[in-house]
C-alpha cells in the first residue's frame, strides 16, 4: 500500500499509455509528463504569489490581499485575469522581435530545468548522466533573456537594470557552481538521481543528507545566497528594485508579457530550490527513518515550499544590498569560502569515519568564516565619501 | 545523415549567415548565439553529452554575454551609416574558400587513417574526469594558468584606467 501511494503517478502514467500501440508509447509518455510539469508549476506559482503577498503583508504588520475571496485566496485568479486583459504596449522605438522573444526565451529556459529534477522515487523526466551540467546550462541561458529584455526596450532604466542584473547573475553563478561541485565530488556522479540515492540512507533515525555535514551545511548556505542572487530576489534585487529603477529590465512590458516574466522568475525559484533540495536536503527522502511511509513526492514538494517560504521570509527581513556591496560580497567572500569548502569536503572524504573529521572540518570552516569576515568585510573608509564620475 | 542533422546544420548555418549579414550589431550577436546552440545540439546528437552541455554553459552562457557587453559598452550598437559589406569581398571569399579546402582535406585524410570503429564508444563524464586527471593533466594545468593570466590581465587593464582617470 505504501509503495502504491509512492508510485501512484508512475503507475497512472503506465496505465494511461498502455492503451496505445508500442511504438507510440514513449513519445506519448514524455508528452504527458511534460504537460503535467507545465500545468503543475504555474499552479504552484499562483500559490507562491499568494503566500508571498500575505506573508510579506503580515511581516510588515498589515493584511495582504483580503478582498478577493476569503482571506484573499482567489487573488491569483484575479491577477491572472488582469494580466490577460491588459493592453500590450510596445514602445515605438523598441526592437519588436527581440522585445517579443525575451519573455519566451526566459520561460522556455526555466521550464527546461525541470527535466532533470527527481521529483519522487522513479519520477525523473530524463535521467541524464550529466544532469547537473544540463541544469546549469539551462540556467545560464536565462541571463541572455534578461539582457534581451533590457536592451530591446530602448529605455535607459531598462538597460541599466539589465546590465546590473546580468553582472549580478554571472558573478553569483560561480559560487553556485562551486558549491554544487563539492556535492558532486563526494557523490562521484553528476547524475541527480545518484546524488539523491546517496543521501537516502539513515543512521539510527537521522538521515544522511549532505546538509548535516560541515561542508554540506556551509555549501548549502552559500548555495542559498547564490540562488537568492541568481533569481534577483531581495536582498539582491537591485536590478528590479521599484524605488531604484522603476522596474528594471521589465519596465516596458505590460499585460501578459510581464506576467510571463513574473512567472519565469517564480518558476526559476521553484526550479533552483528543487535543485537545492536534491543536492543538499536529500531530494525526495524522508527526514526521519520512521517517516518513510509518507510518499516521496510529498517530501520533495514540501521541501520546495519550505524553501519558498524561506525566500519570502528573507525578502521581508533584510534590506537591499547596493550593487558594489553585492559584487564585493560575491567575489571577495563567497567565492573564497566555496573554494575552501571544496578542500574541506575532500578532507572529510579522506579522513574516514569517526569524530575527528567532524571536529577538523567544522573548525576549519568556522575559523575561516570568522577570519574572512573580520578581514575582508571591514570598512575602514570612514571619511568623507569619494565620488567617481563616468568619463 | 539523418533529418535531425540536416535541421540542426541548417539552423547553425542560418545563425552564422545572419550574424554576418544583419545590420544591427546586437542582432548579429544574438544570431551567433543561435549558431552556438546549433553546434551544441549537434554535439548532443552525436551522444557527446558533456561536450554539448559544456558548449551551452560556456558559449551561450558566458561568451555570448561577453560579446553583448562588449557591444553595449562601446559604440557598436549604433547602426552603421555606410554599407556593411566590404569592398574587397572577392578576396575574402577566395581566402575563406582556401581555408575551407585545407580543413576539409585534413579532416577527410584523417578519417581514412583512423581504424574502422565498429560501435560508437560511450564516453561518460567519469571517463572524461579520469582522462583529465591522469593523461591530460598537463594541458589542464596549462589552460588553468592561461585563464588565471587572462583574469589578472583584465584586472590590470581596468585598474590602469582608474588611476589614469584620477
Amino acid at each position: 500500500m505504501i509503495e502504491k501511494m509512492d508510485q501512484i503517478f508512475v503507475s497512472l502514467l503506465h496505465w494511461l499509455i498502455s492503451f496505445l500501440p508500442a511504438f507510440l508509447q514513449p513519445f506519448v509518455g514524455v508528452v504527458i509528463c511534460v504537460a503535467v510539469i507545465v500545468c503543475l508549476y504555474p499552479a504552484l506559482f499562483a500559490l507562491a504569489v499568494l503566500l508571498e503577498r500575505k506573508g510579506l503583508g503580515r511581516m510588515q504588520n498589515r493584511y495582504g490581499p483580503n478582498r478577493v475571496g476569503p482571506f484573499g485566496i482567489l487573488q491569483p485568479i484575479a491577477d491572472g485575469v488582469k494580466s490577460l486583459t491588459k493592453e500590450d504596449i510596445v514602445p515605438l522605438s523598441a526592437d519588436a522581435v527581440v522585445h517579443f522573444l525575451a519573455p519566451v526565451v526566459l520561460v522556455v529556459a526555466v521550464f527546461m530545468g525541470f527535466a532533470v529534477l527527481p521529483m519522487g522515487r522513479n519520477m525523473v523526466l530524463v535521467d541524464m548522466d550529466a544532469g547537473l551540467l544540463f541544469y546549469f546550462a539551462m540556467s545560464a541561458t536565462t541571463e541572455l533573456s534578461v539582457f534581451m529584455a533590457g536592451w530591446s526596450s530602448r529605455n535607459k532604466y531598462s538597460l541599466l537594470g539589465a546590465m546590473r542584473a546580468v553582472a549580478q547573475m554571472i558573478s553569483y553563478e560561480v559560487p553556485l557552481l562551486m558549491s554544487s561541485v563539492a556535492v558532486v565530488m563526494i557523490t562521484g556522479s553528476l547524475s541527480l538521481t545518484k546524488i539523491v540515492a546517496a543521501q537516502d540512507s539513515y543512521t539510527g533515525i537521522f538521515p544522511h543528507w549532505y546538509i548535516f555535514t560541515p561542508w554540506g551545511f556551509a555549501g548549502f548556505v552559500m548555495y542559498a545566497i547564490a540562488t537568492t542572487a541568481e533569481t534577483n530576489r531581495s536582498p539582491f534585487d537591485l536590478p528590479e528594485g521599484e524605488s531604484e529603477l522603476v522596474a528594471g529590465y521589465h519596465t516596458e512590458y505590460s499585460g501578459f508579457k510581464f506576467a510571463l516574466f513574473f512567472l519565469g522568475e517564480y518558476v526559476a525559484m521553484f526550479s533552483i530550490s528543487g535543485l537545492g533540495t536534491t543536492l543538499f536536503l536529500g531530494g525526495w527522502s524522508a527526514p526521519f527513518s520512521f517517516l518513510t511511509w509518507v510518499p516521496s513526492w510529498i517530501w520533495f514538494f514540501s521541501k520546495i515550499m519550505l524553501s519558498i517560504c524561506v525566500f519570502i521570509w528573507v525578502r521581508g527581513t533584510l534590506p537591499r544590498l547596493r550593487q558594489d556591496q553585492l559584487m564585493n560580497f560575491a567575489w571577495k567572500f563567497v567565492l573564497p569560502m566555496t573554494l575552501l569548502n571544496l578542500f574541506v569536503a575532500a578532507l572529510w572524504h579522506f579522513l574516514g569515519e569517526g569524530w575527528q573529521r567532524w571536529v577538523f572540518c567544522s573548525a576549519i570552516l568556522v575559523v575561516a568564516y570568522v577570519a574572512m569576515g573580520l578581514v575582508e568585510m571591514r570598512s575602514d573608509h570612514f571619511g568623507p565619501r569619494k565620488y567617481r564620475y563616468a568619463e | 545523415m539523418s533529418v535531425v542533422f540536416y535541421i540542426l546544420a541548417a539552423m547553425t548555418i542560418a545563425g552564422g549567415l545572419a550574424a554576418m549579414l544583419l545590420k544591427n550589431t546586437v542582432h548579429c550577436a544574438l544570431a551567433v548565439t543561435v549558431a552556438f546552440s546549433g553546434l551544441a545540439f549537434l554535439f548532443l546528437e552525436l551522444d557527446a553529452q558533456f561536450a554539448g552541455f559544456a558548449q551551452i554553459l560556456v558559449y551561450v552562457g558566458a561568451v555570448a554575454i561577453l560579446v553583448v557587453f562588449a557591444i553595449l559598452l562601446t559604440r557598436g550598437s549604433e547602426t552603421p551609416k555606410d554599407s556593411v559589406y566590404s569592398k574587397n569581398w572577392l578576396a575574402g571569399l577566395v581566402i575563406a574558400a582556401g581555408v575551407f579546402a585545407v580543413l576539409g582535406w585534413a579532416v577527410l585524410q584523417s578519417a581514412a587513417v583512423l581504424p574502422h570503429e565498429t560501435a560508437t564508444p560511450t564516453v561518460t563524464v567519469l571517463d572524461i574526469g579520469n582522462a583529465l586527471m591522469t593523461r591530460y593533466v598537463l594541458p589542464l594545468e596549462i589552460v588553468a594558468l592561461l585563464l588565471t593570466v587572462a583574469m589578472i590581465g583584465a584586472v590590470i587593464v581596468a585598474l590602469h584606467e582608474k588611476t589614469e582617470a584620477q
